[in-house]
């Protein structure tokens, strides 16, 4: 079932607060490098998705696969660590931090910046080793973004399109392997929408990344997904390649009603 | 070795070690003081209590201003600490004659004893938030003090009794509040500090990150109550008897307003809001007599108010910056250095000017002739962690 030439499965992925069915049998498959869109009217419970697949929420069905192997019941920093990592729908920065230090908590946990609380307290060189190499990972990211001239300011003093930048490039500062973009055109002009677009083919095609996202501006889902799923109520509508998928006509009766 | 000195030398930054260069000229010249005769006991007892404030001060801080969670049992901890410091030392005295040995032992088995109670007080705060862990941990100060008021080996209600380290307690302090200052500085600009604040700032997005919150959270708490129960051995060191009710919830909210007076987050603010708190209590125990001597804790409220209010007044702040540590000792440094210091690395000139009076801007003469960007002192700034 878990075939490992798509990067996150999920089967029958579903939960239920009390009674109420959230979600019910959603059926992803993500292949390597594709941009994937997950849409729906406000309430389908595309976040909860998102929350399910970080970890937040611990699915009452079905399971879910990032390259075969099932992270169901992991915690969320460990489901991290295997390689999903997730912007906010509200931007969650560490606002009383710097920007460079934003994408430096991102680098935390790599192998190559190891350095165990001790040896920090104790200035040991491979702090110093640690800290000069994420410093400079982390520049290389803020560059790739354009916030470099920006990494000493605090993060919540960064206009809002910037912020969203920032969420993203501390996402990828974790090195997964799978990014969950939680509404990343949420609040911007269609400029900066369009600039973001750039961000995330580039994004893709530099790293080598899978996406998966949510999105209520349609210029942006048909300008860059691949495949797209329509989640109304917590069941899917329908799913396959954008075009098909925009012109059903359940989907545009959910849209815009009867 | 000579690689472990040239890291430290190539990452100097002054102003990460002025809390260092202030309690270290502080303990040289007290020192000094003190073998000259100049210092009277009295006064040395007060420095000695001003040294485990800082160190209650700052080890809370820890908690409250970088974890982001409140506690109100950190006078629980140095309870511990006093305890079994003090009963420690009792023990082994008889069979170890250095002084300063059996000091030590205290400390680390006071210490580590502290911790073990700050690991369990740490496991609920993984649960509970906010004013809920405030509950639990006031409970425990609470609970631990009673419960050492009612073991018979620690004395009971009458306290426990040892023999007084003497006057010259205040020098170990200062030295064990310089290495307490080290441990903390060096974790909090660390990877590590920046995974606690981080936790602080964000705990849902920290956890997105990867970052291991259980873990942080249970650190920064066993670190913490450690440091409380050194500060309560140094206690425990120049007071016979100990006392269960010195350790009374009234304690942890003298910490707390430390704490809260000096900064959160603000290791040197820690210091200076322990020192002068403390200095306070102290001339009012002392100097006031007669009817007004009833009047002490109205008097520090009042003073209390008015330092929170008036803390961050404009001008108090000019002063402040006018008469900065560092910028003193910067000019130390010039007067002493020959060379003409070359200016570092090259300016910023594209930084947008953050920083406008406000004078500035409602002065009618404001001209875009007098918009100063403001020069960043060194290149990188995001070398500070």
């Amino acid at each position: 079932m878990n075939d490992v030439e798509y990067v996150l499965q999920t089967e029958n992925l579903g939960i239920s607060f009390g009674g109420l069915k959230a979600v019910q049998d959603v059926n992803l498959k993500i292949k390597k490098k594709e941009i994937y869109g997950l849409i729906g009217p406000n309430g389908a419970g595309k976040t909860t998705v998102f929350n399910m697949l970080t970890g937040v929420y611990l699915p009452t069905t079905g399971k879910f696969f990032l390259n075969g192997e099932n992270l169901v019941g992991l915690e969320q920093e460990q489901i991290n660590r295997k390689g999903i990592a997730r912007t906010f729908q509200n931007i969650r920065l560490f606002n009383n931090m710097t920007v460079i230090q934003n994408v430096m908590v991102g680098l935390h946990n790599l192998n190559e910046y190891k350095a165990n609380p001790f040896a920090s307290m104790l200035r040991l060189p491979c702090h110093f080793e640690a800290e000069r190499k994420m410093r400079e990972r982390a520049k290389e990211l803020l560059d790739i973004f354009g916030l470099k001239a920006d990494r000493n300011n605090l993060a919540c003093n960064l206009p809002y399109g910037k912020q969203r930048k920032l969420e993203i490039a501390r996402a990828l500062a974790t090195n997964p392997t799978l990014l969950l973009l939680d509404e990343p055109a949420a609040g911007m002009n269609p400029q900066e929408t369009a600039e973001l677009m750039e961000t995330i083919k580039f994004v893709r095609d530099k790293f080598d990344m899978t996406i998966l996202l949510i999105e209520h501006d349609m210029s942006l889902v048909s300008g860059i997904c691949d495949n797209i799923t329509v989640l109304n109520f917590g069941v899917t509508l329908a799913h396959g390649k954008v075009d098909e998928v925009l012109n059903n006509p359940e989907v545009v009766k959910a849209y815009l009603g009867d | 070795m000579k690689s472990y000195f040239s890291n430290i030398k190539s990452n100097f930054k002054l102003k990460h070690y002025i809390n260092y260069i202030a309690v270290g000229v502080a303990l040289v010249l007290l020192t000094v003081f003190y073998y000259s005769g100049i210092l009277k006991r009295s006064s040395a007892d007060l420095i000695t209590q001003m040294g485990f404030s800082i160190i209650l001060a700052v080890s809370l801080n820890l908690v409250v201003g970088f974890l982001g969670e409140l506690s109100l049992g950190h006078a629980g901890f140095m309870c511990v600490g006093a305890y079994i410091g003090a009963y420690l030392t009792n023990a082994i005295s008889s069979a170890i004659p250095s002084k300063i040995l059996v000091l030590i032992i205290a400390v680390i088995v006071g210490g580590l004893s502290a911790s073990v109670f700050g690991f369990i007080v740490g496991l609920p705060a993984l649960r509970l938030k906010g004013d809920y862990l405030a509950i639990v941990t006031l409970a425990f100060g609470e609970i631990v003090r009673n419960i050492c008021k009612n073991l018979p080996f620690f004395g009971g209600a009458l306290g426990l009794s040892t023999t007084p380290y003497g006057p010259s307690m205040f020098i170990p302090t200062f030295i064990i509040l310089l290495i307490m200052l080290a441990v903390v500085q060096n974790l909090v600009r660390s990877k590590h500090g920046r995974a606690i604040t981080a936790i602080r700032d964000n705990e849902i997005a920290a956890k997105s990150m990867g970052i291991n919150v259980t873990y942080y959270k249970l650190f920064v708490f066993v670190i913490s109550a450690f440091f409380a129960g050194v500060a309560g051995v140094i206690y425990g060191g120049f007071t016979t008897p100990i006392l269960y009710s010195f350790f009374s919830y009234n304690y942890s909210i003298e910490i707390l307003v430390m704490v809260v007076l000096g900064g959160m987050g603000s290791i040197g603010g820690s210091i200076i809001s322990a020192t002068v708190l403390t200095y306070i209590n102290f001339v009012l125990q002392t100097k006031l007599s007669g009817d007004l001597a009833a009047l002490k804790y109205l008097f520090y409220a009042i003073i209390l108010i008015a330092l929170v209010i008036y803390r961050n007044a404009p001008s108090l702040k000019k002063y402040r910056e006018k008469f900065n540590l560092s910028n003193l000792i910067n000019m130390i440094i010039k007067k002493f250095s020959k060379k003409e210091r070359e200016e570092v690395g090259t300016v910023e000139w594209d930084r947008v000017p953050t920083k406008i009076s406000t004078d500035e801007i409602l002065s009618a003469d404001f001209t875009v002739t007098n918009y100063k960007p403001d020069k960043p002192d060194k290149p990188d700034k995001s070398e500070r962690p």
